[in-house]
């Protein structure tokens, strides 16, 4: 197939006879219903969250454990043990682990972060107690194998190279180092030179010590009565005890305002802009008039931020303004990727468009938008089992409980135009601001050193 | 898994309408699918089809630049579009009281999008910053969508950049837009799918209020990209200045899907074999007992996504290594399996967890109202079967042990593309 020779022309494409036309009014909205949930804390102290969603018949499961740790090797032997928790029981090796989830259609990983230890799985409906039993027998019977730990340090050691060849890891770095220097919260990649050294006995201890209901969250979401959803976990998850209490990160520091810094990506085409400052938690009462101030800066595609610098000028394919909730408080992130020959340009726009909504205060049809995605948004993430079960995990995380959760939109229905004003005056000043830019210092250096507030190398 | 409850219209424009409705929770997604791609964007014009999608979002009669986007979020929604080798598809999912506001916005693109100079220079400088984001400033860019096809393929529809090459990109210009949409952008050529929260007749009644006018265009004939598999083992390197480890990709041609649907499942069966889990035979002996890769892929599509296209497809394998470990040592090791598999074929037990697993990721992902719309889209436009998605379980619970090794045996290495990635500078 070739194109057609006779076409019309652009401007006869964009016109019909009958003309523009009205856009539809929206319809009424029929409420979600209210899903069955038992939220409860288990004998052992691990606490438990079971909702009944019926949509399709597989079950959702996530969880957390707290396991911080203050060791300088803590991020590389937590690694390893999330790489192996599901390698080696009395009962099962690595290919056990995986056929027996496989035949319930089922599968379970686990990942580590500075804060916690997190699993994760799904299985069809009537797999849910084998699903159980293999998490049981991971969290109370993981055993190390060294062959396991020997693979999986030599692939942990690749696979860090690969993660810190990517310019997002190398930016998250960069700004974590820049935000909180050498805080434990930021090692979020250990150093490969740290996983070379680590032991089986390490591997171990670490489980032994911090591997603890207590703290620790779970939530099941599926086809499933919540109540015998609980009895279930009960009898697989009862015997699982352990009273060492969970070590706690040291505080944040406050992120404050300053000059950003520039770090050197030799041969790089686009840069990475990272800016950061303090927020409040979700738990503020000027929590919601900021969820809507930072959708109207950057939130989503309808904001000043991609409205000007992707769809006026083309600086970037993607940018966006969003939170990221920290141990008992909340940080705002901006992040833009654009070409090296307008990094400055974008990072001028962005200075430009903070203060605009600083001081020129979002109206009331901005604000409406804004406020009718977040609750739409919500609404269609919690509507998948896999949305919902990820979405109260995110929530039990900060302390919030399903029922705020329920309670949000009326929540951001309430908030005025006024509030977020002042939210946008007080967070979004572009004095709060720090961050980093990486790119070829090379090409960059010229316009940012004319910009000016930005550290050069 | 239960058969999804379908209707079915077409409008005197030759739009196809396809409802699903389903009312476990109150949101609604709508789709548009047109039958073009990139397989079908002109010479000297690489990435057209991908960029002229960008444009779709730019307004039309009705919508100024930006109103798309505005009125779908200011419903409470969320909108995408994506570029395939045979298929373009748009759609929105919403709180379901905004369905008719949807219906509208799509039929308006439909009917008159707003083609402009401004717009398209805009949108080529942000597809630029997409392709630096995807392809040029990262490691294995590309690896193996792009890099790939040329290897395995000697046709342009089939060997070329979807992306596109950046002086293909700034050459476009709207006269190119307009044709490209009279061509293409025909009713008739486009299927509309609803699923979720919606009362059938309703919603046809609205469906025919806002598309029932869009003039009927001639629908262009589909060109069969069809060319002769390989006779030899073809060889491709590419330098990748930011990757740190070497990564090989073997690409195999694989039975048409339309045609040959329980010969080309096979394959997919056969891929889940190989490497989905850790019990998989690739993943067992390359990861874990001989320790030769990182990771190891395989799958069915460019993407990685089976049934995503029309012939010819793909079968994927990808791999990435330490620098000590040969190539050849890769490809004799991939052989050896794909041999021990059609001497005898997968157990009774790997069938089993096969089937399981296909069962699961099919409800997972039909639980997401986007996903299920679009998968009915995709398979109403290219099988003429939006129920297939939903029959898939029980279809490739009865592929047998024999099928997945003929799949095994058709893989011969000499006739297949082998792509290596160097990790390193071009000079």
């Amino acid at each position: 197939m070739t194109l057609l020779t006779d076409y019309r022309s652009p401007e006869e494409i964009g016109r019909t006879e009958a003309g523009p036309r009205p856009l539809p009014p929206l319809g009424v909205q029929r409420p979600d219903q209210d899903a069955p949930t038992v939220d409860t804390v288990l004998a052992n102290g691990l606490r438990v969250i079971a909702v009944r969603r019926t949509s399709v018949p597989m079950v959702e499961l996530r969880m957390h454990i707290p396991f911080a740790g203050d060791a300088a090797d803590h991020g590389a032997v937590s690694e390893l043990l999330a790489s192996t928790l599901l390698t080696g029981t009395a009962r099962r090796n690595r290919v056990r682990f995986s056929t027996d989830l496989a035949k319930v259609g089922g599968d379970l990983s686990a990942s580590v972060d500075p804060e916690r230890l997190y699993l994760s799985g799904s299985a069809l409906v009537e797999g849910t107690e084998t699903l159980l039993d293999v998490l049981a027998d991971a969290i109370t019977g993981a055993v190390y194998p060294d062959g396991e730990i020997d693979r999986e340090r030599d692939r942990l050691v690749e696979r860090i190279a690969m993660a810190r060849a990517q310019p997002r890891v190398i930016a998250r770095e960069a700004l974590q180092k820049h935000r909180y220097a050498d805080h434990p919260f930021t090692k979020e990649v250990p150093e490969a030179a740290e996983v070379a050294q680590v032991t089986a006995t390490q591997v171990r201890d670490l489980h032994a010590r911090a591997m603890s209901p207590r703290g620790s969250v779970l939530v099941l979401v599926g086809d499933v009565d919540p109540a015998q959803a609980v009895a279930a976990l009960e009898k697989a998850l009862g015997g699982w005890t352990n009273d060492t209490p969970a070590h706690r990160l040291p505080a944040l520091p406050v992120v404050s305002g300053g000059d950003l810094l520039l770090v050197h990506r030799p041969g790089a085409v686009q840069s990475q802009l990272r800016l950061s400052a303090q927020a409040i938690p979700r738990t503020d009462p000027r929590y919601p008039a900021l969820q809507l101030a930072n959708l109207v800066f950057g939130g989503y595609f309808s904001s000043r931020l991609v409205e000007n610098i992707r769809e006026d000028k083309g600086y970037t394919y993607s940018t966006n303004s969003s939170f990221e909730f920290t141990p008992g408080n909340a940080t705002l992130l901006i992040d833009a990727d654009t070409a090296s020959e307008v990094t400055a340009a974008a990072l001028l726009e962005a200075r430009y468009e903070l203060g605009r909504l600083a001081l020129v205060p979002p109206t009331e049809q901005e604000v409406d938008s804004a406020r009718q995605y977040a609750i739409g948004s919500l609404l269609i993430t919690t509507s998948s089992q896999s949305g919902l079960a990820s979405t109260l995990l995110a929530f039990a995380g900060v302390d919030i409980d399903p029922q705020w959760l329920r309670e949000h939109p009326d929540r951001l229905r309430a908030v005025t135009t006024e509030q977020v004003a002042a939210a946008a005056l007080e967070f979004f000043a572009p004095v709060n601001f720090t961050g980093v830019v990486v790119g070829d210092a090379d090409l960059l250096t010229p316009s940012l050193s004319a910009l000016g507030g930005v550290q050069l190398p | 898994m239960a058969v999804p409850e379908l209707h079915r219209r077409t409008l005197s424009n030759g739009l196809r309408v396809v409802l699903a409705p389903d009312r476990s929770a109150p949101v609604v997604g709508v789709s548009v699918h047109y039958d073009v791609g990139f397989r079908s964007e002109p010479q000297g014009r690489t990435g057209f089809a991908h960029l002229f999608e960008h444009l779709m979002f730019q307004g039309s009669e009705s919508l100024e630049k930006l109103a798309h986007f505005r009125h779908v979020q200011s419903s409470g929604g969320t909108f995408n579009g994506s570029t395939h080798p045979d298929y373009t598809d748009y759609f929105e999912v919403l709180p379901s009281a905004a369905l008719e506001r949807a219906l509208f916005l799509e039929a308006d693109r439909m009917r008159a999008p707003k083609i402009t100079e401004e717009n398209l220079r805009n949108q080529i400088d942000v597809v630029k910053e997409e392709i630096r984001l995807n392809v040029l400033n990262r490691p294995y860019g590309g690896f193996p969508w792009i890099l790939l096809p040329p290897v395995l393929y000697e046709t342009f529809p089939n060997a070329h950049n979807g992306y596109g090459d950046f002086t293909d990109l700034e050459t476009a210009t709207v006269d190119d837009c307009a044709a490209f949409f009279d061509t293409y952008y025909a009713p008739g050529n486009a299927v509309l799918t609803v699923a979720g929260d919606l009362h059938p007749e309703e919603t046809f009644a609205l469906v025919e209020k806002h598309f029932g006018d869009v003039p009927a265009r001639p629908v262009p004939v589909r060109p069969s990209f069809a060319e002769p598999l390989p006779s030899a083992q073809r060889t491709g390197h590419h330098v990748d200045p930011h990757a740190p480890l070497p990564a090989v990709a073997v690409g195999y041609r694989m039975p048409d899907p339309v045609s040959e649907l329980d010969a080309y499942l096979a394959y997919s069966v056969l891929s889940e074999v190989l490497t989905d889990g850790d019990a998989s035979r690739l993943q067992q002996r390359m990861v874990h007992q001989d320790a030769i890769v990182t990771d190891i892929g395989t799958g069915c599509g460019l993407f990685g996504v089976p049934l995503d296209s029309r012939d010819p497809d793909t079968f994927l394998v990808t791999a990435i290594h330490a620098p000590d470990v040969s190539t050849q040592l890769v490809l004799d090791t991939l052989d050896e399996e794909l041999d021990r598999l059609s001497a005898t074929g997968p157990d009774t037990e790997e069938l089993t967890r096969v089937t399981a697993r296909w069962s699961a990721s099919l409800h997972r992902e039909h639980d997401r109202v986007s996903s299920r719309t679009l998968a009915f889209g995709a398979f109403e436009l290219m099988y003429g079967r939006a129920e297939l998605s939903a029959e898939l379980p029980a279809r490739i619970a009865a592929i047998t042990a024999e099928d997945v090794a003929a799949a095994a045996k058709a893989m011969r290495p000499d006739s297949r593309a082998v792509l290596t990635v160097e990790p390193g500078s071009e000079s």
